[in-house]
């Protein structure tokens, strides 16, 4: 253990599940209790359109994704904020579009591109320093917001239409919340790719909810789990030599599957 | 001023009139039951007071404004079933929700808005869980909650849409008789479905269906208003009625 932490890949990886659980942690917890988990999953598969146009024209993929990711979460959000019910084949849409809009323009880029690969399944172990760094901004926006609307966060999360009535600024916070999803998504998708954020985003605040008295405690402890499910994924990837991204994955839906069905046959 | 004013009004969904000329208006010590068929525009109506939807022509005024403008005005108690039971939130926590916009803290709540959320709680007779998770009440102790929440918004009209929708006709009785003490300082609007309970708590009843009509004493008028409620409403059911009559008649006799 401590001689992995010599290399300096691996001490980038550590630092990367570290950033990772805390927007888990934080905006995962706010998928989950607002029923928001497809959405997630909409916005991930959707950047893979940004991550396209970026190869295509010679920019940062992370970059890319950032853009695209917001965008598309904006429009969802605008699209979607009258009429929550038909947010399903809006969804649809979205994250269909976004992934033909990537293989399009990968198609167009010249010579194939395997790093591509890297944030279609996550490669915790190749992350770099300036991935690190984009990462820690984003956890700190996310921090930040979080920690400024909390009270109105909360009331959104819990009955917006009493906070409305409340004069909470809703539409506002329905909007943050969405941008703050594809804020985490481009934390996330280094670690574990585009493809498997939704994971990230849902099982360890779904398995939090299950025993926090309140949504703070939700966000420490699915914090604490996916920083577990990195860690332990991490190391078996290692020592087996196996993918990163899907190990961890197999990590924390393993746990899922023990604690649904312990919970549901008690 | 009057709390309430509802000065004709119509409301239309698309081309569909949901409500026609509705004219009324309440007092402080007001206490009214809107009761009804299913689609007879009884949610469209509290909707309308509450301002989340305009009324097509007419104008509602909320204590002399329009809703919107008034909203810290109204306490709202939502359905039981709008809630999402397995959140993680404590009681306690529900209720300092009705601070919100009235702390005199910018971050989080303060000790003042704890103690009023304690009496809130205390008035309602629900003070003994506000530890506990909101998914581990019953019905009826929710919706106790739930009032204490619009209780400590400092609200002068409490306005609930079908309290009772979710429990049975003992905890029924005994959350209409908390409403009844509330009304001692506030007005409330109530809708309903428990008809043959409510007659015996509220001051006044209004039947609607598309339009209004207003009993006033419903105590006295009781048979007349179930007369037009079972002609309209093929949901009534007698014995439901019976056996809530006896209750009530049980109830009152204990005290």
């Amino acid at each position: 253990m401590i001689d992995l932490l010599s290399y300096p890949f691996m001490q980038n990886a550590f630092i990367s599940a570290f950033l990772v659980s805390i927007c888990a942690g934080i905006v995962g917890s706010l998928i989950v209790v607002n029923r928001m988990v497809f959405l997630a999953g909409g916005v991930a598969h959707s950047s893979y359109g940004g991550i396209g146009l970026a190869i295509y024209f010679g920019l940062l993929p992370l970059l890319g994704a950032t853009l695209f990711a917001t965008l598309i979460a904006l429009i969802i959000a605008f699209l979607s904020y009258k009429n929550k019910e038909r947010i399903d084949p809006i969804m649809g849409a979205m994250w269909a579009f976004g992934m033909a809009v990537g293989i399009i323009f990968t198609d167009l880029t010249p010579g194939y591109n395997v790093d591509l690969m890297s944030y279609l399944f996550g490669s915790i172990i190749s992350v770099s320093k300036n991935d690190l760094y984009i990462m820690f901004i984003f956890d700190m926006a996310i921090f930040l917001l979080v920690s400024f609307y909390h009270k109105e966060l909360l009331a959104l999360s819990f009955d917006s239409e009493f906070a409305k009535l409340r004069g909470i600024k809703v539409k506002f916070l329905y909007y943050l919340l969405v941008i703050m999803i594809s804020f985490s998504v481009i934390v996330t998708i280094r670690a574990v790719g585009l493809i498997l954020v939704i994971a990230l985003m849902s099982i360890p605040a779904y398995i939090a909810e299950g025993f926090s008295s309140s949504i703070y405690k939700m966000m420490l402890y699915s914090f604490l789990l996916t920083l577990l499910f990195t860690i332990v994924g991490l190391l078996l990837s290692y020592y087996f030599d196996i993918s990163s991204g899907a190990t961890i994955i197999l990590t924390a839906t393993l746990i899922f599957f023990i604690y649904s069905i312990v919970k549901t046959a008690k | 001023m009057k709390p309430v004013e509802v000065k004709n009004v119509n409301f239309a969904y698309e081309k569909d009139r949901v409500l026609e000329d509705i004219n009324f208006s309440l007092n402080k010590d007001d206490f009214l039951a809107i009761i009804g068929p299913n689609g007879g525009g009884k949610s469209t109506l509290l909707k309308l007071i509450l301002g989340i939807i305009k009324p097509s022509s007419g104008e509602i005024k909320i204590f002399g404004k329009s809703p919107e403008k008034n909203y810290l005005k109204l306490g709202y108690v939502p359905q039981d079933t709008n809630i999402n039971k397995s959140f993680p939130i404590k009681v306690m926590d529900v209720v300092l929700q009705g601070r919100l916009g009235l702390s005199k803290k910018f971050w989080g709540f303060g000790k003042e808005d704890r103690k009023i959320c304690l009496e809130a709680l205390e008035k309602v007779g629900a003070e003994a869980y506000k530890d506990k998770r909101i998914g581990d009440l019953s019905g009826g102790q929710r919706q106790r909650v739930f009032i204490a929440r619009a209780l400590a918004t400092d609200a002068d009209i409490l306005v609930l849409d079908e309290p009772t929708a979710s429990i049975d006709s003992k905890g029924q009785i005994s959350l209409y008789a908390t409403l009844k003490e509330l009304n001692k300082d506030k007005c409330i609007i109530t809708v309903s479905h428990d008809v043959n309970v409510v007659l015996g708590f509220v001051k006044k009843v209004a039947y609607v269906n598309k339009s209004i009509y207003i009993h006033d004493s419903p105590a006295q008028n009781k048979s007349e208003i179930l007369k037009d409620f079972s002609l309209s409403d093929d949901h009534v059911c007698p014995v439901e009625l019976m056996v809530n009559e006896q209750m009530c008649l049980h109830q009152e006799s204990k005290k």
